[in-house]
């Protein structure tokens, strides 16, 4: 069975200007990823990880280079529309969660469903499924700040699910978190690739990436590997815990 | 439901959320409009008040009424020459001048006020000498008895009409109706009480006594010509230009005044009065409107900083709503809004305390009750809303253009 494209990048390099100095955060990128792939993505610091994964979350535009998302050349894309791509194919979770503070958990959820412009009724809806399925129907009107560590970036996994995208994209997800809480959100990881997602996780922490079937490394702004993992992912879980 | 009206839901949604979570720093940001807006609708309901007041009085009066004074110009006057209007100006008036009735005479005895006494009880309030016919041109009339008619004026009779507030100042019990009291020393017989008109710019209108005209000519004896008034009627209100110019080439002639001389006299209408008034009124709004319109912009002023420490302060809010799937249009939407929805809940609460204010003005000051018209509450509103925009506009545009990888980097 031939595996469906979702990315496509080629010869990706974005540019920077330091002063009057210029160089390349990355540097002809070429990458395939696939439906269900759980992608690490590795490197050391200003190998180019968050460049790649700003372009790769339409969040920015490649220096040259093509950037294809489900067939569509986003590199071409006005704001607007990367906007609205940004909306309904990519869920962001964030190291440090990145939660609205004065919204609640619900409202956090609903959040990217009023870009699309979904009656209040129906957000409400899949805001509260979203959240049953992270385990946080108990916690619905809970501003961040009454939360735990866990549970806010369950709430953004919950906020990145609801609209249903077609790739996760999670930078450094368990950075902010303690041994016990990133097993469980690494779990979760696990459930929602069986389940059929597609996910992609920057992460410098060798058990994350270990836990992901394909693991990229980046360096100097090239892609020094692409590996697929043979380690087997059910044992490692308590391998982590010793780990970190 | 369209596009633009569901942004503007949930806009406002998001704007009320906002607002109410830092209630008393929205509180703070609209106090510049809350100020400007209560000052607007103090001044307007007080002015209004008063003008509605004025306009009601001459109402009373009849379009068609004329009054003649005696005019000296300032220089002169300060010369020590009194332009006067005499009692023979009246005569001429009376039997040369058609179209006309009701022709009254009226006289300011003893300067303006003069000292009444009642029962070892004395007030000094204004003695006006006049024909009967001052009440239906006036429109005074009596409560309780009677006004004198054209007998007690032929027969010299003394008698007088007393003012509401007279009563109280001199402290007549019972029926005022028979009693006597002394002007200058002269007793007169009380024989009807007028009606009450109120105070006007704390001038209390019911202050003074009406006399027969004749009775007060012959008790002023022949020392001094009088200077008078003289009101009258003009039947048909269509000739009413004729016989002003009527009225003033008689006076004229009766005066001896030179053809290239000024008038020594006035020939005011009651509708020319009221324009005069409104005039007044018109312009001490706009003027006062000015200025609470320059604290308004003070108003805007402070709404434009704080909205901008707002964008600066949420930053990373508006990183995240961008990486959401926010368009710029949505987030300058939403500044926007909440800019306006400031301004506008700052115009109501202005608007609720500048007619609190309004009342309170009237109440303490003697000045009738305010009255605050439609056209202020929808300027208040229509000017919040518009520096609620105007203001607004910068700091949602900075937040729109916001990069979204710098606002999600933002610390």
């Amino acid at each position: 069975m031939s595996k469906q494209t979702i990315i496509e990048l080629r010869k990706i390099a974005k540019h920077y200007m330091m002063g009057s100095e210029g160089f390349y955060a990355l540097d002809g990128i070429d990458l395939d990823i696939y439906l269900n792939d759980y992608i690490a993505i590795v490197g050391s610091s200003g190998s180019g990880k968050s460049t790649l994964m700003n372009l790769l979350g339409c969040l920015d535009y490649p220096t040259a280079g093509e950037y294809k998302l489900k067939g569509t050349d986003v590199a071409t894309l006005d704001e607007n529309a990367l906007a609205g791509i940004r909306n309904l194919e990519i869920g962001f979770i964030f190291q440090n969660f990145n939660l609205l503070p004065r919204a609640t958990a619900l409202q956090n959820v609903m959040q990217p469903l009023v870009y699309r412009g979904m009656a209040l009724a129906e957000r409400k809806q899949r805001a509260q499924d979203a959240l049953a399925m992270v385990g946080l129907q108990d916690r619905m009107t809970h501003v961040p700040n009454q939360l735990s560590g866990g549970q806010r970036q369950r709430v953004a996994i919950a906020r990145a699910l609801v609209t249903q995208p077609a790739i996760l994209l999670a930078d450094e997800p368990t950075g902010n978190l303690d041994s016990s809480t990133t097993i469980e959100i690494m779990a979760l990881f696990d459930k929602l690739h069986s389940d059929g997602q597609t996910l992609i996780v920057v992460t410098h922490e060798k058990e994350i990436a270990e836990r992901c079937h394909r693991v990229i490394t980046l360096k100097d702004g090239r892609l020094m590997s692409d590996n697929a993992n043979q380690v087997p992912v059910k044992p490692l879980i308590s391998g982590i815990a010793t780990h970190v | 439901m369209s596009n633009l009206k569901f942004k503007l839901v949930e806009g406002t949604r998001s704007a009320a959320l906002s607002i109410f979570a830092h209630g008393f720093r929205s509180f703070l940001t609209t106090l510049g409009i809350i100020i400007g807006v209560a000052s607007v609708i103090a001044v307007v309901s007080v002015v209004q008040g008063f003008s509605a007041n004025i306009s009601q009085q001459f109402d009373g009066m009849g379009t068609n009424v004329i009054n003649v004074e005696s005019y000296t110009p300032r220089k002169e006057r300060l010369q020590g020459v009194r332009a006067k209007l005499t009692y023979d100006d009246y005569l001429q008036i009376k039997y040369r001048v058609p179209g006309v009735s009701d022709v009254t005479p009226t006289v300011r005895m003893w300067g303006s006020n003069a000292m009444i006494t009642y029962r070892g009880q004395s007030s000094s309030s204004m003695i006006v000498g006049t024909a009967s016919t001052y009440q239906k041109l006036n429109t005074v009339y009596p409560e309780r008895g009677r006004f004198f008619n054209l007998s007690d004026d032929k027969s010299r009779r003394r008698v007088a009409v007393l003012g509401s507030s007279i009563m109280s100042k001199l402290d007549i019990k019972g029926d005022p109706i028979g009693q006597h009291v002394a002007v200058s020393g002269e007793w007169f017989k009380v024989i009807g009480i007028a009606e009450k008109r109120g105070k006007l710019f704390g001038f209390d209108q019911d202050d003074f006594i009406l006399l027969p005209f004749s009775t007060t000519r012959a008790l002023l004896g022949g020392a001094e010509e009088p200077d008078i008034t003289i009101s009258l009627q003009v039947d048909d209100p269509s000739q009413l230009v004729q016989v002003k110019q009527h009225i003033k080439n008689l006076l004229r002639r009766n005066h001896k005044l030179d053809k290239d001389a000024d008038d020594d006299f006035e020939i005011a209408t009651a509708d020319q009065m009221l324009d005069t008034f409104d005039q007044i009124i018109g312009s001490t709004t706009l003027v006062l409107g000015g200025i609470v319109g320059i604290s308004l912009l003070v108003g805007g002023i402070g709404i434009m900083n704080i909205m901008l420490v707002s964008v600066t302060e949420r930053t990373r809010e508006i990183g995240i709503q961008k990486a959401l799937g926010a368009t710029r249009f949505d987030i300058l939407l939403q500044f926007l809004i909440e800019a306006v929805f400031l301004c506008l809940l700052g115009g109501l609460i202005g608007l609720i305390l500048g007619f609190g204010a309004g009342s309170l003005i009237s109440n303490v000051t003697g000045l009738p009750s305010a009255s605050v018209p439609m056209w202020a509450i929808v300027l208040s509103f229509g000017f919040s809303a518009g520096i609620g925009l105007i203001f607004g506009i910068i700091p949602a545009a900075k937040a729109a253009n916001l990069d979204p990888i710098d606002a999600l980097r933002y610390e």
